[in-house]
């Protein structure tokens, strides 16, 4: 059954810097089909290009070579707001400057789909609709009660959950989260990816997440991509996917993979090698 | 109106409301978000703007009042009204004394000292949400110290001494301001990007390098003319004429009318580059327009009044935390409140040692930091 593609990833090629500068890739010959409604984990270690690939998703950066098309379109000649309006991103770390509420921040995700007049962005008063949207975007995240708060006073993982609902304001097709979970308590983390795939089901939503946290991607995620080195190392289902061959290839340690007891997707434990070679 | 989040209920409920279309009633959802001040609504814009505009009138008639010859209220009123043509102008001397005075001395003053702190406040709370510094102010970015440069040359030149060159010394100043943003966008903008880090650093050495070279300037001048010169930088609303005042407010009015109509854009600028082009903002256009005009405010500022300190940095903030983040009631807010707040600082400095003036700018400073160290303690948890 042919699955309706929301990117289409051909041969990309990224790096940092200027357009002039040389370098090693960030993102190496990547080519990659992202399912419409499907949640995708992007795993891999530190500085394999994770977060690059996201961000190429999402029209913030632009690869030097390759082509990306979104539900059709080629992303290189979307307009940035046309993007903004299909795509949210939620970036890794969000320190803020300047002490907005929770409220105002959430309404920001608003922004794309505000009315653009001659007269530049204009004045951009926000409508009862943005309100609601943005009430109902802080009543998923748990931050209603925070709404009068300013954001330069939350804990981290508060931070990050009104980040998200930023996002979810902006009512994209697309999300995509670079580590959603890394600041989040236990009740939390499961919240977030109970919401997540509440939104794939119901509202018909792609997710691509960045994790570090295997055991998250690996229950959660539709599919995995393990990114080496700015390549892909293998693409598929987690069964697939976290198998310790190819996690000792790609992360250079051999790691124990057993069966979750619930859900049998694999788990992956670290093993006590560490403590063995301390104690001899 | 007490604000109450709404009943707890279980991740899957939740889950389950934000995927459904079922709408929450959206008299509910209006009060949840613009109780207190959680957002900014139209209501609380004009209520603000209204407050700040009486303050600012009630603040201009005061100041018209001030100077060497003091002038009742009654007296203002009398001048405004014949001026306006409500009242007949009887031609007695004292009435001739007093519309001179108030009309064709205090008047331009007064206006230059408003519009000179709409400019200054504007330009600081458009550089602190595009640097995402809340310390930045106008003077950062290199382009006065340019202005001020080409102010000295002219004297040193002897430029401005002549009768007819009188608008000769704005107009080197301002030609001094565009050299300097010209090197300060050539040392800064790489081929497709212009970096904050850049712009911020070039503008540090832009302010040395020219600070350097006014003070040279100034040793080689003839006394008496860098005593002068030195008054002028330090700020001075006595110089410029009616034409050159003229020609100023039509030239803030383009340009701050350019940078107020992208004050919808500020308030996701300060969130960072790349959080600002998630959300759709081609940012590299933004930042190159709103940089170039805050300069050339800038530069056209210090070629007219020198370099007064204080306004374009502690207003914007004094105003972040009265009245909140949101750029939409900060910059207009920020801009009558920099006018009224210059205004009256100049009227005290031209009248406390009358008939002599003190520097404009010492008085910005002695008047308002104190202020702001008040309000500092007082909102101490709100900072920035």
């Amino acid at each position: 059954m042919p699955l309706q593609a929301s990117y289409e990833i051909e041969s990309v090629f990224f790096r940092y810097g200027s357009l002039r500068s040389e370098g090693p890739w960030a993102l190496n010959d990547i080519t990659l089909r992202v399912h419409a409604r499907e949640i995708l984990g992007i795993v891999g270690p530190n500085g394999s290009g994770k977060t690059s690939l996201l961000k190429v998703l999402a029209k913030i950066v632009r690869p030097q070579k390759g082509t990306i098309a979104l539900y059709g379109q080629s992303l290189e000649a979307a307009a940035q707001e046309e993007v903004a309006r299909q795509v949210a991103y939620v970036p890794q770390d969000n320190q803020p400057t300047f002490s907005f509420t929770v409220a105002e921040t959430v309404l920001m995700g608003r922004f794309p789909h505000r009315h653009r007049s001659r007269w530049g962005y204009g004045f951009g008063w926000d409508s009862r609709d943005d309100w609601a949207i943005a009430s109902q975007a802080m009543t998923t995240m748990d931050v209603t009660h925070l709404a009068e708060r300013s954001i330069m006073d939350l804990s981290g993982g508060e931070r990050q959950r009104t980040v998200i609902a930023r996002a979810l304001a902006q009512t994209p097709k697309v999300l995509l989260l670079d580590e959603p979970t890394a600041f989040l308590d236990l009740q939390h983390q499961l919240e977030i990816c109970s919401v997540l795939r509440s939104l794939k089901e119901d509202r018909g939503l792609t997710i691509i997440i960045v994790s570090h946290d295997l055991n998250v991607a690996s229950q959660y995620c539709d599919r995995l991509v393990m990114l080496k080195e700015g390549a892909i190392f293998a693409t598929g289902r987690p069964m697939e996917v976290m198998r310790p061959d190819v996690l000792q290839s790609v992360y250079g340690c051999a790691v124990l993979v057993d069966a979750h007891p619930e859900s049998g997707l694999p788990r992956i434990t670290l093993p006590r090698e560490g403590v063995r070679s301390r104690q001899s | 109106m007490t604000f109450s989040p709404p009943p707890a209920s279980s991740f899957s409920d939740r889950a389950s409301n934000a995927s459904s279309h079922k709408s929450v009633p959206l008299e509910n959802v209006a009060d949840v978000l613009t109780v207190g001040t959680a957002v900014l609504t139209r209501s609380r814009w004009f209520r603000v703007m209204a407050i700040l505009l009486t303050a600012a009138f009630v603040l201009t008639i005061l100041c018209l009042q001030v100077g060497t010859r003091y002038v009742s209220m009654g007296e203002i009123m009398r001048t405004l009204g014949r001026a306006v043509g409500l009242f007949t102008i009887d031609g007695n001397e004292s009435q001739i004394t007093t519309d001179a005075i108030v009309l064709h001395l205090r008047m331009p003053r007064v206006f230059l000292g408003f519009l000179v702190g709409i400019a200054l406040a504007s330009v600081g709370v458009v550089l602190q949400a595009l640097l995402r510094n809340p310390l930045a102010d106008p003077y950062i970015l290199g382009v006065s110290s340019g202005s001020a440069l080409g102010v000295s040359l002219a004297v040193l030149f002897g430029v401005g001494t002549t009768a007819w060159a009188i608008p000769a010394l704005p107009i080197c100043g301002f030609f001094g301001g565009l050299l300097a943003l010209f090197i300060l966008y050539r040392m800064s903008a790489t081929s497709d990007r212009l970096p904050v880090h850049s712009v911020l650093l070039a503008g540090v050495i832009l302010n040395a390098i020219f600070s350097a070279l006014i003070m040279f300037v100034t040793s080689i001048m003839e006394p008496n003319r860098s005593f002068s010169m030195m008054a002028w930088l330090m700020g001075s609303l006595a110089a410029p004429g009616d034409q050159t005042t003229l020609w100023f407010s039509a030239y803030l009015a383009i340009c701050l009318g350019l940078l107020f109509r992208q004050v919808g854009v500020l308030n996701i600028m300060t969130l960072g580059e790349e959080p600002a082009r998630s959300l759709g903002i081609d940012t590299e256009r933004a930042k190159r327009h709103m940089l170039m005009t805050a300069a050339l405010v800038t530069g056209a500022v210090v070629s007219v009044s020198g370099m007064i300190g204080f306004i374009g940095m502690v207003i914007p903030h004094a105003m972040r935390l009265l009245l909140g983040a949101d750029h939409r009631l900060l910059l207009p807010a920020s801009a009558i409140a920099g006018g009224a707040f210059l205004m009256t600082a100049d009227a005290f400095a031209r009248s406390f040692f009358a008939p002599s003036e003190l520097p404009v700018g010492i008085m910005t400073a002695l008047a308002g930091g104190p202020f702001f160290i008040y309000l500092l303690m007082w909102k101490k948890d709100r900072l920035s």
